[in-house]
Protein backbone atom coordinates (compact mmCIF):
# COMPACT_ATOMS: atom_id res chain seq x y z
CA UNK A 1 0.00 0.00 0.00
CA UNK A 2 3.21 2.44 0.71
CA UNK A 3 3.89 1.88 -2.88
CA UNK A 4 0.45 2.30 -3.65
CA UNK A 5 0.48 5.84 -1.85
CA UNK A 6 4.12 7.34 -3.34
CA UNK A 7 2.82 6.41 -7.19
CA UNK A 8 0.23 8.18 -6.68
CA UNK A 9 1.49 11.17 -4.53
CA UNK A 10 4.05 11.61 -7.37
CA UNK A 11 1.95 11.57 -10.15
CA UNK A 12 -0.10 14.32 -8.52
CA UNK A 13 3.15 16.43 -6.89
CA UNK A 14 4.19 16.45 -10.81
CA UNK A 15 1.21 18.30 -12.30
CA UNK A 16 0.49 20.51 -8.86
CA UNK A 17 3.64 21.52 -6.98
CA UNK A 18 3.08 21.70 -2.99
CA UNK A 19 2.92 25.42 -2.74
CA UNK A 20 -0.38 25.78 -4.82
CA UNK A 21 -2.33 23.57 -2.61
CA UNK A 22 -4.57 25.72 -1.51
CA UNK A 23 -5.43 26.30 -5.07
CA UNK A 24 -5.60 22.67 -5.95
CA UNK A 25 -7.82 21.86 -3.18
CA UNK A 26 -10.28 24.19 -5.38
CA UNK A 27 -9.59 23.15 -8.77
CA UNK A 28 -8.76 19.29 -8.51
CA UNK A 29 -8.35 18.02 -12.20
CA UNK A 30 -11.32 16.57 -14.02
CA UNK A 31 -11.04 12.80 -14.28
CA UNK A 32 -14.07 11.92 -15.77
CA UNK A 33 -16.06 14.60 -18.12
CA UNK A 34 -19.38 13.85 -19.11
CA UNK A 35 -20.79 15.85 -21.89
CA UNK A 36 -24.39 15.41 -23.30
CA UNK A 37 -25.44 12.31 -22.35
CA UNK A 38 -27.90 10.42 -23.57
CA UNK A 39 -28.71 6.73 -23.00
CA UNK A 40 -31.81 4.28 -24.51
CA UNK A 41 -32.40 0.91 -23.40
CA UNK A 42 -34.44 0.38 -26.83
CA UNK A 43 -37.12 2.68 -26.90
CA UNK A 44 -36.94 3.75 -23.03
CA UNK A 45 -34.88 6.79 -22.40
CA UNK A 46 -33.37 6.41 -19.40
CA UNK A 47 -30.28 9.20 -19.18
CA UNK A 48 -31.19 12.80 -20.75
CA UNK A 49 -28.05 15.28 -21.31
CA UNK A 50 -26.09 14.43 -18.37
CA UNK A 51 -23.10 17.04 -17.82
CA UNK A 52 -20.79 15.87 -14.88
CA UNK A 53 -17.17 16.98 -14.31
CA UNK A 54 -15.89 13.96 -11.98
CA UNK A 55 -12.94 15.14 -9.97
CA UNK A 56 -9.40 13.53 -8.95
CA UNK A 57 -8.82 12.01 -5.30
CA UNK A 58 -12.99 12.96 -4.46
CA UNK A 59 -15.40 10.96 -3.68
CA UNK A 60 -18.68 11.75 -6.01
CA UNK A 61 -21.73 10.19 -4.33
CA UNK A 62 -24.52 9.60 -7.08
CA UNK A 63 -27.84 9.73 -5.07
CA UNK A 64 -31.51 9.25 -6.11
CA UNK A 65 -34.66 7.01 -6.33
CA UNK A 66 -34.91 3.79 -7.96
CA UNK A 67 -35.21 3.88 -11.75
CA UNK A 68 -33.00 7.19 -11.48
CA UNK A 69 -30.64 6.15 -13.98
CA UNK A 70 -28.14 6.08 -10.93
CA UNK A 71 -27.22 2.67 -11.22
CA UNK A 72 -27.09 2.84 -15.55
CA UNK A 73 -24.73 5.99 -15.26
CA UNK A 74 -22.11 4.28 -13.35
CA UNK A 75 -22.02 1.27 -15.47
CA UNK A 76 -21.87 3.40 -18.34
CA UNK A 77 -18.94 4.81 -17.31
CA UNK A 78 -16.79 1.87 -18.11
CA UNK A 79 -19.27 0.82 -20.33
CA UNK A 80 -20.61 -2.31 -18.51
CA UNK A 81 -23.84 -0.80 -19.57
CA UNK A 82 -23.83 -2.21 -23.01
CA UNK A 83 -23.45 -5.98 -21.57
CA UNK A 84 -27.42 -5.00 -21.97
CA UNK A 85 -29.10 -5.42 -25.21
CA UNK A 86 -30.22 -3.17 -27.28
CA UNK A 87 -28.42 -0.05 -25.13
CA UNK A 88 -27.90 3.13 -27.63
CA UNK A 89 -25.85 6.36 -26.58
CA UNK A 90 -24.81 9.56 -27.56
CA UNK A 91 -22.70 12.45 -26.26
CA UNK A 92 -19.08 11.65 -24.98
CA UNK A 93 -17.58 10.90 -21.37
CA UNK A 94 -13.89 11.99 -21.35
CA UNK A 95 -11.76 9.88 -19.33
CA UNK A 96 -8.46 11.89 -18.66
CA UNK A 97 -9.25 13.56 -22.29
CA UNK A 98 -10.10 10.20 -23.92
CA UNK A 99 -13.84 9.92 -25.29
CA UNK A 100 -14.27 6.26 -23.90
CA UNK A 101 -16.71 5.69 -26.72
CA UNK A 102 -13.93 6.08 -29.61
CA UNK A 103 -13.90 3.02 -31.69
CA UNK A 104 -10.02 2.73 -30.91
CA UNK A 105 -10.29 2.78 -26.96
CA UNK A 106 -10.85 -0.64 -26.18
CA UNK A 107 -13.24 -1.48 -23.29
CA UNK A 108 -10.41 -3.70 -21.89
CA UNK A 109 -8.52 -0.80 -22.08
CA UNK A 110 -10.97 1.21 -20.01
CA UNK A 111 -11.36 -1.36 -17.61
CA UNK A 112 -7.88 -1.97 -16.97
CA UNK A 113 -7.94 1.54 -15.45
CA UNK A 114 -11.63 1.56 -14.42
CA UNK A 115 -12.09 -0.95 -11.31
CA UNK A 116 -15.26 -1.62 -10.34
CA UNK A 117 -17.05 -3.23 -6.96
CA UNK A 118 -21.00 -4.20 -7.04
CA UNK A 119 -23.89 -4.17 -6.02
CA UNK A 120 -23.92 -7.96 -4.44
CA UNK A 121 -20.56 -9.33 -3.47
CA UNK A 122 -19.04 -11.40 -6.40
CA UNK A 123 -16.15 -13.00 -5.70
CA UNK A 124 -14.94 -15.91 -8.33
CA UNK A 125 -15.63 -18.93 -6.37
CA UNK A 126 -11.60 -19.62 -6.14
CA UNK A 127 -9.41 -19.09 -3.77
CA UNK A 128 -9.01 -15.37 -1.67
CA UNK A 129 -5.55 -15.51 -3.38
CA UNK A 130 -6.61 -16.24 -6.78
CA UNK A 131 -9.52 -13.68 -6.33
CA UNK A 132 -7.07 -11.21 -5.82
CA UNK A 133 -4.16 -12.57 -8.51
CA UNK A 134 -6.70 -12.70 -10.93
CA UNK A 135 -6.42 -8.91 -12.44
CA UNK A 136 -2.48 -8.56 -12.67
CA UNK A 137 -2.93 -12.58 -14.23
CA UNK A 138 -4.86 -11.92 -17.23
CA UNK A 139 -3.02 -8.41 -17.79
CA UNK A 140 0.19 -10.83 -18.17
CA UNK A 141 2.11 -10.47 -14.28
CA UNK A 142 2.97 -14.04 -13.96
CA UNK A 143 6.17 -13.60 -11.00
CA UNK A 144 4.83 -15.27 -7.95
CA UNK A 145 6.89 -12.87 -5.80
CA UNK A 146 5.66 -10.11 -7.45
CA UNK A 147 1.64 -11.20 -7.33
CA UNK A 148 2.39 -12.40 -3.15
CA UNK A 149 3.09 -8.74 -3.15
CA UNK A 150 0.19 -7.27 -4.76
CA UNK A 151 -2.07 -9.57 -3.12
CA UNK A 152 -0.73 -8.62 -0.02
CA UNK A 153 -0.97 -4.94 -0.41
CA UNK A 154 -4.50 -5.15 -2.12
CA UNK A 155 -6.04 -6.82 1.12
CA UNK A 156 -4.48 -4.56 2.89
CA UNK A 157 -5.30 -1.68 0.88
CA UNK A 158 -8.96 -3.12 1.19
CA UNK A 159 -8.38 -3.66 5.40
CA UNK A 160 -9.00 -7.17 5.01
CA UNK A 161 -5.21 -8.81 5.26
CA UNK A 162 -5.65 -9.36 8.99
CA UNK A 163 -8.72 -11.25 8.83
CA UNK A 164 -7.56 -13.59 5.95
CA UNK A 165 -3.91 -13.52 6.01
CA UNK A 166 -3.45 -16.84 7.44
CA UNK A 167 -6.50 -18.87 4.86
CA UNK A 168 -5.77 -17.13 1.44
CA UNK A 169 -6.05 -20.46 0.01
CA UNK A 170 -9.58 -21.19 1.30
CA UNK A 171 -12.71 -20.49 -1.13
CA UNK A 172 -13.89 -16.53 -0.59
CA UNK A 173 -17.25 -17.72 -0.44
CA UNK A 174 -16.10 -19.19 2.49
CA UNK A 175 -16.55 -15.86 3.93
CA UNK A 176 -19.20 -14.12 5.68
CA UNK A 177 -20.98 -11.21 2.74
CA UNK A 178 -19.46 -7.96 4.43
CA UNK A 179 -15.95 -9.95 3.96
CA UNK A 180 -16.79 -11.24 0.55
CA UNK A 181 -17.27 -7.41 -0.55
CA UNK A 182 -14.18 -6.38 0.91
CA UNK A 183 -12.41 -9.24 -1.26
CA UNK A 184 -13.98 -7.42 -4.22
CA UNK A 185 -12.85 -4.14 -3.39
CA UNK A 186 -9.12 -5.48 -2.84
CA UNK A 187 -9.52 -7.45 -6.44
CA UNK A 188 -10.56 -3.96 -7.92
CA UNK A 189 -7.08 -2.72 -6.11
CA UNK A 190 -5.24 -5.26 -7.26
CA UNK A 191 -4.62 -3.41 -10.95
CA UNK A 192 -4.08 -0.38 -9.57
CA UNK A 193 -6.68 1.45 -11.13
CA UNK A 194 -7.35 5.49 -11.64
CA UNK A 195 -10.83 5.30 -10.41
CA UNK A 196 -13.07 2.84 -8.79
CA UNK A 197 -16.92 2.99 -9.27
CA UNK A 198 -19.11 1.20 -7.02
CA UNK A 199 -22.63 0.25 -7.75
CA UNK A 200 -24.59 0.63 -4.16
CA UNK A 201 -21.94 -1.14 -2.34
CA UNK A 202 -23.04 -1.73 0.70
CA UNK A 203 -26.38 -2.52 0.19
CA UNK A 204 -26.02 -6.08 0.65
CA UNK A 205 -24.51 -5.62 3.51
CA UNK A 206 -25.52 -5.52 7.27
CA UNK A 207 -24.51 -2.69 9.34
CA UNK A 208 -21.35 -3.21 10.86
CA UNK A 209 -19.93 -4.26 7.57
CA UNK A 210 -21.65 -1.20 5.84
CA UNK A 211 -19.06 0.97 8.40
CA UNK A 212 -16.02 -0.84 7.52
CA UNK A 213 -16.43 -0.47 4.20
CA UNK A 214 -17.08 3.09 4.35
CA UNK A 215 -14.44 3.73 6.68
CA UNK A 216 -12.12 2.10 3.82
CA UNK A 217 -14.20 4.57 0.85
CA UNK A 218 -12.33 7.22 3.03
CA UNK A 219 -8.92 6.09 3.08
CA UNK A 220 -9.29 4.73 -0.68
CA UNK A 221 -9.83 8.33 -1.55
CA UNK A 222 -6.30 9.45 -0.61
CA UNK A 223 -5.04 7.17 -4.31
CA UNK A 224 -8.14 6.67 -6.19
CA UNK A 225 -10.99 8.71 -7.45
CA UNK A 226 -14.11 7.34 -6.25
CA UNK A 227 -17.97 7.08 -7.96
CA UNK A 228 -20.05 5.72 -5.39
CA UNK A 229 -23.86 4.97 -6.38
CA UNK A 230 -25.69 4.72 -3.11
CA UNK A 231 -29.69 4.71 -2.32
CA UNK A 232 -28.76 5.78 1.22
CA UNK A 233 -28.63 9.57 1.72
CA UNK A 234 -26.67 9.92 5.29
CA UNK A 235 -24.33 7.44 3.36
CA UNK A 236 -23.80 9.75 0.88
CA UNK A 237 -23.71 12.69 3.21
CA UNK A 238 -20.84 10.48 5.42
CA UNK A 239 -18.47 9.59 2.48
CA UNK A 240 -18.71 11.99 0.08
CA UNK A 241 -17.30 15.14 -0.89
CA UNK A 242 -19.54 16.06 -4.08
CA UNK A 243 -23.09 14.01 -4.74
CA UNK A 244 -24.79 14.64 -8.04
CA UNK A 245 -28.67 13.75 -7.48
CA UNK A 246 -30.24 12.32 -10.20
CA UNK A 247 -34.18 11.79 -10.98
CA UNK A 248 -35.77 10.45 -13.86
CA UNK A 249 -32.53 10.54 -15.64
CA UNK A 250 -31.66 13.38 -15.14
CA UNK A 251 -28.85 15.27 -13.04
CA UNK A 252 -30.99 17.93 -11.20
CA UNK A 253 -28.20 18.97 -8.99
CA UNK A 254 -24.63 18.74 -8.30
CA UNK A 255 -22.37 20.50 -6.08
CA UNK A 256 -20.51 20.15 -2.68
CA UNK A 257 -22.17 17.49 -0.55
CA UNK A 258 -22.55 19.53 2.48
CA UNK A 259 -24.34 22.00 -0.06
CA UNK A 260 -26.59 19.47 -0.98
CA UNK A 261 -27.46 18.49 1.98
CA UNK A 262 -27.79 21.99 3.82
CA UNK A 263 -28.86 24.05 1.60
CA UNK A 264 -29.84 22.68 -1.83
CA UNK A 265 -30.82 24.74 -4.71
CA UNK A 266 -33.28 22.58 -6.32
CA UNK A 267 -37.02 21.60 -4.54
CA UNK A 268 -36.92 18.97 -5.79
CA UNK A 269 -33.41 17.98 -4.11
CA UNK A 270 -34.87 19.12 -1.12
CA UNK A 271 -37.88 17.19 -1.15
CA UNK A 272 -35.81 14.27 -1.58
CA UNK A 273 -33.09 14.51 0.75
CA UNK A 274 -35.93 15.27 2.69
CA UNK A 275 -37.14 12.16 2.85
CA UNK A 276 -40.37 13.72 1.45
CA UNK A 277 -40.03 10.90 -1.90
CA UNK A 278 -38.04 8.15 -2.95
CA UNK B 1 -62.16 -9.91 11.40
CA UNK B 2 -65.41 -8.41 9.78
CA UNK B 3 -68.72 -7.61 11.71
CA UNK B 4 -70.61 -10.55 10.62
CA UNK B 5 -73.87 -8.49 11.42
CA UNK B 6 -73.31 -6.58 8.80
CA UNK B 7 -73.84 -8.98 5.62
CA UNK B 8 -76.65 -11.48 4.86
CA UNK B 9 -74.66 -14.58 4.42
CA UNK B 10 -72.42 -16.95 7.12
CA UNK B 11 -68.56 -16.13 7.38
CA UNK B 12 -66.23 -17.89 5.46
CA UNK B 13 -64.71 -19.26 8.74
CA UNK B 14 -68.20 -20.70 8.97
CA UNK B 15 -68.78 -22.20 5.25
CA UNK B 16 -65.30 -23.43 5.22
CA UNK B 17 -66.21 -25.32 8.75
CA UNK B 18 -69.30 -26.65 6.99
CA UNK B 19 -67.99 -27.44 3.48
CA UNK B 20 -66.33 -30.41 5.46
CA UNK B 21 -63.34 -30.75 3.04
CA UNK B 22 -60.38 -31.88 5.92
CA UNK B 23 -61.28 -35.10 6.29
CA UNK B 24 -61.52 -35.86 2.53
CA UNK B 25 -57.91 -34.06 2.57
CA UNK B 26 -56.62 -36.20 5.15
CA UNK B 27 -57.60 -39.34 3.39
CA UNK B 28 -55.78 -38.29 0.18
CA UNK B 29 -52.91 -37.07 2.04
CA UNK B 30 -52.59 -40.38 3.58
CA UNK B 31 -52.96 -42.51 0.00
CA UNK B 32 -51.29 -40.17 -2.53
CA UNK B 33 -47.66 -41.12 -0.68
CA UNK B 34 -48.37 -44.82 -0.51
CA UNK B 35 -49.46 -44.97 -4.46
CA UNK B 36 -46.24 -42.75 -5.14
CA UNK B 37 -44.56 -45.00 -3.30
CA UNK B 38 -45.43 -47.86 -5.36
CA UNK B 39 -44.65 -46.43 -8.40
CA UNK B 40 -41.34 -45.26 -7.83
CA UNK B 41 -40.46 -48.79 -6.44
CA UNK B 42 -41.49 -50.40 -9.80
CA UNK B 43 -38.26 -48.71 -11.76
CA UNK B 44 -36.17 -50.08 -8.40
CA UNK B 45 -37.37 -53.38 -8.91
CA UNK B 46 -36.58 -53.51 -12.54
CA UNK B 47 -32.80 -52.37 -11.51
CA UNK B 48 -33.00 -55.12 -8.98
CA UNK B 49 -34.62 -57.57 -11.32
CA UNK B 50 -32.24 -56.83 -13.84
CA UNK B 51 -29.27 -57.13 -11.98
CA UNK B 52 -30.06 -60.00 -10.36
CA UNK B 53 -30.57 -61.91 -13.58
CA UNK B 54 -27.28 -60.99 -15.00
CA UNK B 55 -25.56 -62.26 -11.69
CA UNK B 56 -27.51 -65.33 -11.43
CA UNK B 57 -26.51 -66.47 -15.14
CA UNK B 58 -22.72 -64.66 -14.59
CA UNK B 59 -22.55 -67.12 -11.79
CA UNK B 60 -23.78 -70.33 -13.84
CA UNK B 61 -21.19 -68.58 -16.61
CA UNK B 62 -18.36 -69.12 -14.03
CA UNK B 63 -19.31 -73.11 -12.98
CA UNK B 64 -18.25 -73.45 -16.05
CA UNK B 65 -15.08 -71.33 -16.93
CA UNK B 66 -12.70 -70.34 -14.76
CA UNK B 67 -13.03 -66.57 -13.54
CA UNK B 68 -9.25 -66.16 -13.88
CA UNK B 69 -8.85 -67.19 -17.57
CA UNK B 70 -12.26 -64.82 -18.07
CA UNK B 71 -10.21 -61.97 -16.60
CA UNK B 72 -6.80 -62.57 -17.90
CA UNK B 73 -7.11 -64.39 -21.01
CA UNK B 74 -5.88 -62.34 -23.88
CA UNK B 75 -8.16 -64.85 -26.43
CA UNK B 76 -11.46 -64.91 -26.91
CA UNK B 77 -12.74 -67.77 -29.36
CA UNK B 78 -16.02 -69.35 -28.06
CA UNK B 79 -16.88 -70.61 -31.40
CA UNK B 80 -13.92 -72.62 -31.72
CA UNK B 81 -15.15 -76.16 -31.67
CA UNK B 82 -11.71 -77.63 -30.52
CA UNK B 83 -11.35 -75.65 -27.60
CA UNK B 84 -13.36 -72.34 -27.17
CA UNK B 85 -11.58 -69.64 -24.78
CA UNK B 86 -13.35 -66.93 -22.95
CA UNK B 87 -10.50 -63.98 -22.06
CA UNK B 88 -12.58 -60.81 -21.69
CA UNK B 89 -9.39 -58.58 -22.45
CA UNK B 90 -9.94 -58.50 -26.18
CA UNK B 91 -13.73 -57.28 -25.52
CA UNK B 92 -12.42 -54.65 -23.65
CA UNK B 93 -9.74 -53.43 -25.57
CA UNK B 94 -12.47 -53.17 -28.53
CA UNK B 95 -14.43 -51.28 -26.15
CA UNK B 96 -11.72 -49.04 -25.07
CA UNK B 97 -10.73 -48.24 -28.41
CA UNK B 98 -14.17 -46.96 -29.52
CA UNK B 99 -14.40 -45.39 -26.27
CA UNK B 100 -10.80 -44.01 -26.72
CA UNK B 101 -11.52 -42.48 -30.00
CA UNK B 102 -14.85 -40.98 -29.26
CA UNK B 103 -13.47 -38.74 -26.20
CA UNK B 104 -10.54 -37.21 -27.75
CA UNK B 105 -13.32 -36.55 -30.86
CA UNK B 106 -16.22 -35.23 -28.33
CA UNK B 107 -14.10 -33.89 -25.77
CA UNK B 108 -12.98 -30.87 -27.76
CA UNK B 109 -15.87 -30.17 -30.13
CA UNK B 110 -18.72 -30.64 -27.11
CA UNK B 111 -16.71 -28.19 -25.40
CA UNK B 112 -16.14 -25.41 -28.04
CA UNK B 113 -19.70 -25.89 -28.94
CA UNK B 114 -21.13 -24.95 -25.29
CA UNK B 115 -18.42 -22.47 -24.83
CA UNK B 116 -20.01 -21.18 -28.01
CA UNK B 117 -23.71 -21.81 -27.17
CA UNK B 118 -22.98 -20.58 -23.51
CA UNK B 119 -20.94 -17.25 -23.98
CA UNK B 120 -20.91 -15.70 -27.51
CA UNK B 121 -23.71 -16.96 -29.24
CA UNK B 122 -26.70 -14.51 -29.58
CA UNK B 123 -30.52 -15.84 -28.78
CA UNK B 124 -30.89 -16.10 -32.84
CA UNK B 125 -28.17 -18.06 -32.79
CA UNK B 126 -28.81 -20.13 -29.49
CA UNK B 127 -32.16 -20.79 -31.07
CA UNK B 128 -31.23 -22.36 -33.67
CA UNK B 129 -28.36 -23.89 -32.53
CA UNK B 130 -29.91 -25.75 -29.97
CA UNK B 131 -32.58 -27.53 -31.12
CA UNK B 132 -30.26 -28.90 -34.30
CA UNK B 133 -27.89 -30.37 -31.49
CA UNK B 134 -30.68 -32.18 -29.90
CA UNK B 135 -31.69 -33.34 -33.06
CA UNK B 136 -28.42 -34.56 -33.55
CA UNK B 137 -28.87 -36.37 -29.79
CA UNK B 138 -32.30 -37.83 -31.66
CA UNK B 139 -30.83 -39.50 -34.61
CA UNK B 140 -31.51 -43.86 -33.98
CA UNK B 141 -27.91 -44.92 -33.27
CA UNK B 142 -28.07 -47.82 -36.26
CA UNK B 143 -28.44 -45.07 -38.60
CA UNK B 144 -25.27 -43.64 -37.11
CA UNK B 145 -24.18 -47.26 -37.87
CA UNK B 146 -24.46 -47.22 -41.52
CA UNK B 147 -23.23 -43.80 -41.59
CA UNK B 148 -20.32 -44.80 -40.07
CA UNK B 149 -19.87 -47.81 -42.86
CA UNK B 150 -20.93 -46.65 -45.75
CA UNK B 151 -19.68 -43.17 -45.61
CA UNK B 152 -17.07 -42.26 -43.04
CA UNK B 153 -15.09 -45.62 -43.66
CA UNK B 154 -14.98 -44.79 -47.58
CA UNK B 155 -13.85 -41.60 -46.65
CA UNK B 156 -11.23 -42.43 -44.13
CA UNK B 157 -9.90 -45.02 -46.50
CA UNK B 158 -8.70 -42.35 -49.08
CA UNK B 159 -6.58 -40.45 -46.46
CA UNK B 160 -5.15 -43.87 -44.50
CA UNK B 161 -5.16 -46.56 -47.73
CA UNK B 162 -4.48 -49.20 -45.49
CA UNK B 163 -7.76 -49.37 -43.37
CA UNK B 164 -10.06 -52.45 -43.23
CA UNK B 165 -13.73 -52.17 -44.38
CA UNK B 166 -14.49 -53.16 -40.67
CA UNK B 167 -12.20 -50.90 -38.44
CA UNK B 168 -12.05 -49.14 -34.82
CA UNK B 169 -11.28 -45.71 -36.24
CA UNK B 170 -14.90 -44.87 -37.87
CA UNK B 171 -16.72 -46.19 -35.27
CA UNK B 172 -15.11 -44.73 -33.34
CA UNK B 173 -15.32 -41.47 -34.66
CA UNK B 174 -19.24 -41.92 -35.44
CA UNK B 175 -19.76 -42.83 -31.67
CA UNK B 176 -17.76 -39.33 -31.00
CA UNK B 177 -20.08 -37.24 -32.93
CA UNK B 178 -23.10 -39.33 -31.61
CA UNK B 179 -21.98 -38.25 -27.88
CA UNK B 180 -21.31 -34.54 -28.83
CA UNK B 181 -24.24 -33.17 -28.36
CA UNK B 182 -24.40 -34.92 -24.69
CA UNK B 183 -21.48 -32.97 -23.72
CA UNK B 184 -21.90 -29.62 -25.42
CA UNK B 185 -25.54 -29.66 -23.86
CA UNK B 186 -24.77 -30.70 -20.47
CA UNK B 187 -21.95 -28.35 -20.15
CA UNK B 188 -23.58 -25.61 -21.78
CA UNK B 189 -26.44 -26.18 -18.88
CA UNK B 190 -23.33 -26.03 -16.18
CA UNK B 191 -22.01 -22.85 -17.90
CA UNK B 192 -25.05 -20.82 -18.28
CA UNK B 193 -25.76 -21.63 -14.71
CA UNK B 194 -22.39 -19.74 -13.89
CA UNK B 195 -23.91 -16.71 -12.24
CA UNK B 196 -23.44 -13.32 -14.84
CA UNK B 197 -22.05 -11.24 -11.75
CA UNK B 198 -19.21 -13.22 -11.82
CA UNK B 199 -18.52 -12.83 -15.53
CA UNK B 200 -19.47 -9.20 -14.95
CA UNK B 201 -16.81 -9.18 -11.94
CA UNK B 202 -13.81 -10.50 -14.52
CA UNK B 203 -15.02 -7.92 -17.55
CA UNK B 204 -14.76 -4.87 -15.32
CA UNK B 205 -11.21 -6.00 -14.65
CA UNK B 206 -10.50 -5.61 -18.02
CA UNK B 207 -10.52 -9.17 -18.30
CA UNK B 208 -11.63 -10.15 -22.38
CA UNK B 209 -14.40 -12.93 -23.30
CA UNK B 210 -12.70 -15.28 -24.10
CA UNK B 211 -10.72 -14.59 -20.75
CA UNK B 212 -13.61 -14.92 -18.51
CA UNK B 213 -14.97 -18.01 -20.33
CA UNK B 214 -11.53 -19.94 -19.59
CA UNK B 215 -10.84 -18.32 -16.69
CA UNK B 216 -13.78 -17.77 -14.88
CA UNK B 217 -16.84 -19.72 -16.26
CA UNK B 218 -15.08 -23.03 -16.85
CA UNK B 219 -13.65 -23.58 -13.81
CA UNK B 220 -16.69 -22.46 -12.35
CA UNK B 221 -18.52 -24.91 -14.33
CA UNK B 222 -15.90 -27.66 -14.05
CA UNK B 223 -17.63 -30.02 -12.02
CA UNK B 224 -20.76 -30.28 -14.68
CA UNK B 225 -18.51 -30.07 -17.66
CA UNK B 226 -16.70 -33.21 -15.87
CA UNK B 227 -19.44 -35.23 -15.18
CA UNK B 228 -20.94 -34.53 -18.65
CA UNK B 229 -17.71 -36.28 -20.03
CA UNK B 230 -18.14 -39.18 -18.01
CA UNK B 231 -21.73 -39.59 -18.56
CA UNK B 232 -21.00 -39.43 -22.11
CA UNK B 233 -17.62 -41.78 -21.64
CA UNK B 234 -20.19 -44.02 -20.44
CA UNK B 235 -22.61 -43.99 -23.32
CA UNK B 236 -19.91 -44.52 -25.80
CA UNK B 237 -18.42 -47.89 -23.70
CA UNK B 238 -22.24 -49.18 -23.63
CA UNK B 239 -23.23 -47.63 -27.51
CA UNK B 240 -24.11 -50.99 -29.59
CA UNK B 241 -25.55 -50.27 -33.36
CA UNK B 242 -22.49 -48.59 -34.11
CA UNK B 243 -19.72 -51.11 -33.62
CA UNK B 244 -21.80 -53.98 -34.59
CA UNK B 245 -22.20 -52.35 -38.05
CA UNK B 246 -18.63 -50.84 -38.50
CA UNK B 247 -16.64 -52.34 -35.88
CA UNK B 248 -16.61 -55.50 -36.96
CA UNK B 249 -16.37 -58.76 -35.12
CA UNK B 250 -12.80 -59.44 -34.53
CA UNK B 251 -11.84 -59.95 -30.97
CA UNK B 252 -8.52 -58.57 -30.69
CA UNK B 253 -5.67 -57.71 -28.01
CA UNK B 254 -3.42 -55.17 -29.42
CA UNK B 255 -3.45 -51.56 -30.22
CA UNK B 256 -4.20 -51.35 -34.21
CA UNK B 257 -6.95 -49.00 -35.15
CA UNK B 258 -7.28 -49.64 -38.35
CA UNK B 259 -8.50 -53.48 -38.47
CA UNK B 260 -11.64 -55.14 -37.50
CA UNK B 261 -12.55 -55.19 -34.22
CA UNK B 262 -15.63 -56.59 -31.14
CA UNK B 263 -16.62 -54.86 -28.63
CA UNK B 264 -18.53 -56.28 -25.73
CA UNK B 265 -21.44 -54.87 -26.75
CA UNK B 266 -20.99 -55.97 -30.05
CA UNK B 267 -20.22 -59.31 -29.20
CA UNK B 268 -23.62 -59.59 -27.13
CA UNK B 269 -25.32 -58.77 -30.41
CA UNK B 270 -23.60 -61.45 -32.16
CA UNK B 271 -24.36 -64.36 -29.88
CA UNK B 272 -28.08 -62.88 -29.31
CA UNK B 273 -28.84 -62.69 -32.90
CA UNK B 274 -26.87 -65.66 -33.65
CA UNK B 275 -28.32 -69.36 -32.47
CA UNK B 276 -25.87 -70.22 -29.35
CA UNK B 277 -27.73 -73.05 -28.11
CA UNK B 278 -29.60 -72.59 -24.52
CA UNK B 279 -27.04 -73.80 -21.74
CA UNK B 280 -23.99 -73.65 -23.70
CA UNK B 281 -21.03 -71.47 -22.17
CA UNK B 282 -21.49 -69.17 -25.19
CA UNK B 283 -24.79 -68.81 -24.04
CA UNK B 284 -23.73 -67.90 -20.78
CA UNK B 285 -21.03 -66.01 -21.74
CA UNK B 286 -23.12 -62.79 -22.52
CA UNK B 287 -24.03 -62.68 -19.16
CA UNK B 288 -20.72 -62.53 -17.82
CA UNK B 289 -19.72 -59.69 -21.06
CA UNK B 290 -23.13 -57.92 -19.88
CA UNK B 291 -22.01 -57.85 -15.96
CA UNK B 292 -18.53 -56.72 -17.24
CA UNK B 293 -20.34 -53.96 -19.31
CA UNK B 294 -22.27 -52.82 -16.39
CA UNK B 295 -19.19 -52.99 -13.84
CA UNK B 296 -17.50 -50.55 -16.44
CA UNK B 297 -20.77 -48.12 -16.60
CA UNK B 298 -21.95 -48.53 -12.75
CA UNK B 299 -18.07 -47.08 -12.27
CA UNK B 300 -18.47 -44.42 -14.47
CA UNK B 301 -21.61 -43.40 -12.71
CA UNK B 302 -19.74 -43.61 -9.56
CA UNK B 303 -16.94 -41.48 -10.57
CA UNK B 304 -19.41 -39.08 -12.16
CA UNK B 305 -20.86 -38.02 -9.02
CA UNK B 306 -17.87 -38.19 -7.18
CA UNK B 307 -16.22 -35.62 -9.28
CA UNK B 308 -19.25 -33.45 -9.37
CA UNK B 309 -18.71 -33.57 -5.55
CA UNK B 310 -15.37 -33.22 -5.54
CA UNK B 311 -14.97 -29.91 -8.47
CA UNK B 312 -17.89 -28.03 -7.29
CA UNK B 313 -16.93 -24.53 -7.04
CA UNK B 314 -19.60 -23.06 -4.04
CA UNK B 315 -20.75 -19.80 -5.21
Amino acid sequence: MVQLMNRTDNETKATVSPMEAPVREAAKPVVYDTKQLNLWYGSHHALKNIDLPIRENEVTAIIGPSGCGKSTYIKTLNRMVELVDGVRTSGEILYRGRNIFDAKYSVEELRTRVGMVFQKPNPFPKSIYDNIAYGPRIHGIKNKKILDEIVEQSLRGAAIWDEVKDRLNTNAYSLSGGQQQRICIARALAIEPDVILMDEPTSALDPISTLKVEELVQELKENYSIIIVTHNMQQAARISDKTAFFLNGEVIEFDDTDKIFQNPADQRTEDYISGRFG
Amino acid sequence: MVNPTTRERASVQELIAKAGNNKRKKVIEKIIPIILFLIAGVSVLTTIGIVATLIFETVTFFRQVSLLSFIFGTEWLPFSNKEPKFGILPLIVGTLKITLIAVVVAVPIGLAAAIYLSEYASDNARRVIKPVLEVLAGVPTIVYGFFALTFVTPVLQTIIPDLKIFNALSPGIVVGFMIIPMIASLSEDAMSAVPNAMREGALAMGATKFEVAMKVVLPAALSGILASVVLATSRAIGETMIVSLAGGSTPRFDADFTGSIQTMTAYIVQVSTGDAGYGTPIYYSIYAVGFTLFLFTLLMNFLASRITKRFREAY
